[in-house]
């Protein structure tokens, strides 16, 4: 075996005092060779940044290594100079962020930030450099590359602009590459070229990349190792394929048994239940009005749209971004007046209603946000945020909360919880909150717009399960809007495919995934990620043996 | 076999937001002496009266221009008397009173008119907010103190009439701090929620953008106070402000310039007592600012 790029031995981060462990990361040892993908993956607040952060050198200030070595290069960077160290950044190691959005500086050119690369390095002419950065540009396959070069970021997409990234990263051909959630915050199609460019990058730079995720798709189709931490800990490191297929650890086995299957179990026979919401021909356009430097746009978020669902019934919307899924949901919720079409509620369509005139007509549709940071008030208590719908439609506080605190109870949180304040809790258990929140006023149908997106795998198993009890136990119907093709998999009866404001395909699940028709739908599920991993049955697989510590045996 | 996590119980004791604050605010030196420093003075300007064995009015032509007891002066007058043999530090206790009301309401009525004004632009957007903003830039394009000066001559110098100008003249950074602010807040999604589960809007800007903002606004008040009762010393320099025999610190400093040469403790005086009410409320601002949102802090 040849030697290796990077070598951490027993490395152990101190987390300042108070924190909720000592550790962020403790005894940490891994090994990347050249030409070899190791993927980190683990749960948020299992320390897999903090590794990345650390062998870079870019650590906040309130955490400290305590003990071990990082070896790179036959130096152990723990006891570098910063100064040595910063030579080292960009030369030797590089780093590709997780969000292309703010990674680079909107005051540059492109080509200028690339550059300057070459001009803190090395001491090649203006035009070798431009000469080097069209060829990268070109080489992370980026169309037109003396355009690009001319570009300022917002000109470029967000795939674009990591492209950009990992063309800064790899300008000075460094050994050892770091990506921290490189395609995370990119949509599907982006995310699959991403993965190609750095599996292609790996052969022909040599170089050896850490690359950290948390999504098990990302790591089938990338790993050639794979290390799997927990809590600051790794529980379990091997070859991709002996982890993904054969894992050996509890939490391990816990985490791939979470990945939403491809398929659902048995859908329930809903052809007799009567047709609850009905959308018919809506669409929305919005005017950017033009100003001296830029012209008038018209955007069609939404054109034509038409479906109908039924009582009990979980419909997927599934696209990309662009495709005007949050436009469409906003429209049924009518934070935005739709230009034309349809709502219908049971027979009643809401489409044109005044503001006054839909407020009896609000609780019938009722959403559960994104982001569970942003969608409870810091500022009221859980118990206050909760009766807020039923106390709108005029109920008695003391009903209101008997019905929080059983809601609670459904949702698996303490009534006590009621008298709480957001900060105290979780993402899964705010996402949960929501749920709740939204339940209180007795919806007929509850949009689930990309409500478990944010949430770690274990979290979204959880959450993903309760929605589907709660929809058998109450008679819900869901719209549940995704990107992510896994769990629209696992949770939906049917799906809509939509592309650029439109429905380009529609059926059950099998046949839109087994057979699609559509160029857009074929195109987006080449594009998923790991299908040549079939997720294993954990429960046909020997127990697990751990010693004392909770090591493997 | 299926591995569910159990549903880890709310049960670990975390504070709500309240006590975290209040630890951090006992935590906050700047805060603490802001606080201490206000609540004295402020305890002086309640109990002037029980603090001053004369009156702040009573002359004495006999016991002029005594210096303080630190200058060789006697115990009677401990902080010495002014050119009409009236005492100081009775004046100064009462002054006090004058400055705190002055800053207090001026504030408060900036406060009213220029959040109401940010919150309204900020949430609504479009042309309230172009209205908003216009209103903002007239407002800025007035000179403060001019504006005050004409105002006062016109109408005459009285508490009243000078807390009511100010009050009409500070609103500015209220209204644009405010603004942004709520434009903030307006994006998120627990805004997008109220309006889902049907709150009416006034009860969404009461429940949701106001609490949301509120740090802003208490750190504005502060500065903003600390500005007035600054503004306010000006004017009463310039003879246009609180008119005499009324206690106030900018007057006793117009009062005390023709003898700075001689007797420069006249202006030390109140100008030292001027210079630690402000500075404490705006460390108080300061404090409150990094207690509220601690992620704001640089």
């Amino acid at each position: 075996m040849t030697d290796p790029i990077l070598s951490i031995r027993n490395l152990t981060v101190d987390l300042p005092r108070g924190a909720d462990r000592p550790h962020a990361v403790e005894a940490l040892t891994l090994q990347v060779q050249p030409r070899e993908i190791v993927c980190i993956v683990g749960e948020s607040g299992s320390g897999k940044s903090i590794t990345a952060f650390t062998t870079m050198g870019l650590l906040p200030k309130a955490l400290t290594p305590s003990s071990g070595e990082v070896l790179f290069e036959g130096r152990d960077l723990l006891t570098l100079p910063a100064a040595e160290h910063a030579k080292l950044r960009g030369r030797r190691m590089a780093m590709i962020f997780q969000e292309p959005m703010s990674a680079l500086n909107p005051c540059y050119t492109v080509g200028d930030q690339i550059e300057e690369m070459f001009e803190q390095h090395t001491t090649l002419s203006k035009a070798e450099r431009r000469a080097r950065t069209l060829h990268l540009l070109d080489e992370v396959q980026l169309p037109d590359p003396p355009r690009i070069y001319e570009s300022y970021p917002h000109q470029l997409s967000g795939g674009q602009r990591q492209r950009i990234v990992i063309a800064m990263a790899l300008a000075l051909d460094p050994a050892l590459l770091i990506a921290d959630e490189p395609t995370t915050a990119l949509d599907l199609s982006t995310q699959a070229q991403i993965l190609h460019l750095l599996k292609d990058l790996r052969e022909k730079h040599s170089a050896g990349i850490l690359f950290v995720t948390h999504d098990f798709d990302v790591v089938a189709e990338i790993a050639d190792r794979v290390v799997v931490m927990k809590q600051g800990r790794i529980v379990e490191q091997g070859p991709a394929e002996e982890v993904l297929t054969r894992p050996r650890h509890p939490y391990t086995r816990l985490l791939i048994d979470a990945v939403p299957r491809r398929s659902r179990a048995v859908g329930q026979d809903l052809s007799r239940s009567p047709e609850i919401l009905r959308v018919a021909g809506l669409d929305k356009t919005y005017h950017i009005r033009g100003t001296m430097f830029r012209p008038a746009r018209t955007v069609h978020a939404c054109r034509d749209i038409e479906f109908g669902v039924r009582r009990g019934e979980t419909l997927g919307i599934v696209g990309e971004s662009g495709s005007g899924k949050s436009t469409l949901v906003k429209c049924l919720i009518r934070l935005e007046d739709p230009d034309n079409g349809a709502v219908w509620v049971e027979g009643t369509n809401i489409a044109g209603y005044s503001r006054r005139a839909l407020h009896p007509y609000r609780k019938d549709i009722q959403i559960v946000f994104q982001d569970p940071y942003g969608s409870l008030n810091p500022r009221r208590t859980i118990g206050d945020q909760l009766a807020e719908g039923p106390t709108n439609f005029g109920e008695p506080r003391a009903k209101v909360m008997a019905r929080a605190r059983e809601l609670m109870r459904i949702v698996r949180l303490e009534p006590e919880a009621l008298n709480r304040y957001p900060n105290q809790f979780s993402g899964g258990q705010r996402q949960r909150i929501c749920i709740a929140r939204a339940l209180m006023v007795e919806p007929k149908v509850l949009i689930a717009d990309e409500a478990v997106s944010a949430l770690d795998v274990s979290v979204q198993k959880e959450v993903l399960k309760l929605l589907n009890e709660i929809r058998d136990r109450m008679g819900l119907t869901v719209l549940f809007i995704t990107h992510d093709l896994r769990v629209a998999a696992q949770v939906c009866d049917r799906l809509i495919v939509m592309q650029k404001g439109e429905i380009v395909e529609r059926g059950t699940v099998d046949e839109v995934f087994g057979t699609p028709k559509h160029a857009y739908t074929q195109k987006l599920l080449a594009a998923q990620p790991g299908q040549a991993w079939e997720v294993p049955d954990i429960a046909s697989l020997p127990p697990a043996r751990l010693d004392a510590m909770g090591g493997l045996i | 076999m299926t591995h569910t996590p159990p549903v880890p119980p709310v049960r670990e004791v975390q504070p709500s937001p309240r006590q975290m604050m209040l630890r951090r605010a006992l935590r906050h030196r700047g805060l603490l002496f802001g606080g201490a420093v206000m609540l004295v003075i402020l305890l002086i300007a309640i109990f002037a009266p029980l603090l001053s064995q004369h009156s702040p009015y009573a002359q004495s032509l006999m016991a002029r221009m005594k210096p303080p007891v630190f200058l060789g002066g006697e115990a009677t007058h401990w902080l010495g008397t002014d050119a009409l043999g009236r005492d100081y530090w009775s004046r100064l206790a009462h002054g006090a009173r004058v400055s705190l009301m002055i800053g207090l309401f001026a504030a408060t009525i900036s406060a009213l008119i220029g959040s109401t004004l940010g919150i309204l632009a900020g949430y609504f957007g479009g042309r309230v907010d172009m209205a908003v903003t216009f209103l903002i830039n007239v407002r800025l394009a007035m000179p403060v103190v001019l504006v005050a000066l004409a105002v006062v001559a016109l109408f005459g110098g009285s508490l009243t009439v000078v807390v009511t100008v100010l009050g009409l003249l500070l609103w500015d950074r209220f209204a644009v701090v405010l603004r942004a602010a709520t434009m903030q807040v307006r994006k998120l999604e627990y805004v997008a929620a109220a309006e889902v589960l049907g709150a009416s809007l006034p009860r969404i800007l009461w429940k949701d953008i106001l609490p949301n903002v509120m740090n802003h606004l208490i750190v504005i008040f502060t500065l903003e106070m600390a500005h007035a009762i600054i503004l306010e010393a000006a004017l009463s320099f310039l003879g246009l402000g609180v008119q005499p025999p009324t206690p106030s610190w900018g007057l006793m400093i117009s009062e005390g310039k023709e003898m700075l040469l001689f007797e420069p403790w006249l202006i030390t005086i109140p100008g030292v007592a001027l210079f630690l009410l402000v500075l404490s409320i705006n460390m108080l601002g300061d404090g409150i600012r990094d207690v509220t949102a601690p992620e704001g802090r640089n």
